[in-house]
């Protein structure tokens, strides 16, 4: 009989063991491009994983991001507690990709066509992780730039739609023509945190929203 | 679409009621916005798409960019601002508000002069 209560709490155990530990939860970060979507991945990475590997390249052309990219099991801690998210670097997501606009980027034809192709494809599949896949989104905008554009609004009605916790990040306060009230404005239904992922200003406020919104 | 008269030198502008695109499937809207814009037309919709339907038109308007020939499209609806306040039960029961007038048209010939909460300022060139 004891050796039959042993099996059968061992069992319980490793049964607790296999499905108590919640599986992380996927955070897609969108945006329109060049809003800094991966400078803040690789932020993240660095400030919150044990390697510090970076997310992906960031550059100033746009579409530099044209896959989706998976950084898992980044631990961030908040108040004592830990908060485990996958973060997903996506595509800019836009309506439309003219490859002449990389030819003024001094980039070859060939390699422009290329890039607007993988462009497009990068798109498709933001959209998709975005329908299937993600859990909660980042919404990462350039504060210098009109955020009251037809893409920011139909993403962020798309989001809205499937009731994904979102969190909008005004990106580039370090501009000297950044304003963050014009976001609040755009988008009063959210709050709006304010930061410079590149010089990595006001971060440890968005740590503290992410475990508030995600954890 | 229904038959139309050659075009002359000018741009179509395909005005879509809302009733006919009730009875169409998602994919069947999205694929008379893109056929319309692929030929030139601007193509303006009377009651707009749900966001799963817009977030299908992005996707598939990607699949179809081709360098020199089609770089995608402009679309312009009024600020969402239902579906914030639309109810869970609304939503779940698929009644969030949709109908927004929405333009569309080719990235190449469409450009968005202005747009607020109430107007939609566009300048439409020919190809």
């Amino acid at each position: 009989m004891g050796l039959l209560t042993d099996l059968r709490s061992s069992i319980a155990r490793a049964a607790a063991s296999l499905f108590s530990e919640e599986e992380p939860k996927r955070i897609g970060i969108y945006g329109p491009p060049n809003a800094g979507k991966t400078t803040l991945a690789n932020r993240i990475a660095r400030d919150w994983t044990e390697h510090g590997d970076a997310v992906g390249p960031e550059s100033h052309i746009p579409h530099e991001t044209r896959r989706a990219r998976r950084k898992e099991n980044v631990e961030i801690e908040r108040d004592g507690k830990t908060v485990n998210i996958d973060i997903v670097d996506t595509p800019g997501v836009t309506t439309k990709v003219d490859y002449t606009e990389f030819l003024e980027h001094d980039m070859e034809e060939d390699d422009a066509v290329r890039r607007s192709r993988e462009a497009t494809e990068g798109v498709a599949e933001a959209m998709h992780w975005l329908r299937e896949d993600v859990d909660g989104v980042i919404y990462v905008l350039d504060a210098a730039e009109d955020p009251f554009t037809q893409v920011n609004t139909m993403l962020i009605g798309i989001i809205e739609s499937q009731d994904l916790p979102v969190l909008i990040l005004a990106n580039k306060i370090d501009l000297e023509e950044a304003s963050v009230k014009r976001i609040r404005d755009a988008f009063p239904q959210h709050e709006t945190t304010p930061l410079s992922a590149l010089e990595g200003d006001n971060m440890d406020e968005v740590y503290d929203r992410i475990a508030e919104y995600f954890g | 679409m229904a038959e139309v008269k050659e075009p002359r030198d000018g741009v179509q502008i395909d005005l879509i009621s809302g009733q006919r695109m009730a009875g169409l499937t998602g994919m069947e809207k999205i694929r008379i916005i893109l056929d319309g814009v692929r030929e030139g037309n601007i193509v303006i919709l009377e009651e707009g798409l749900s966001p799963d339907e817009e977030s299908r038109l992005i996707e598939v308007t990607m699949t179809e960019i081709s360098p020199d020939e089609f770089n995608g499209i402009e679309i312009e609806t009024y600020p969402r601002s239902e579906t914030a306040d639309a109810s869970f039960l609304d939503r779940l029961m698929g009644k969030e508000s949709t109908n927004k007038l929405t333009v569309i048209g080719p990235a190449n010939q469409i450009e968005t002069l202005h747009k607020d909460e109430t107007l939609i300022q566009t300048l439409v060139s020919r190809r």
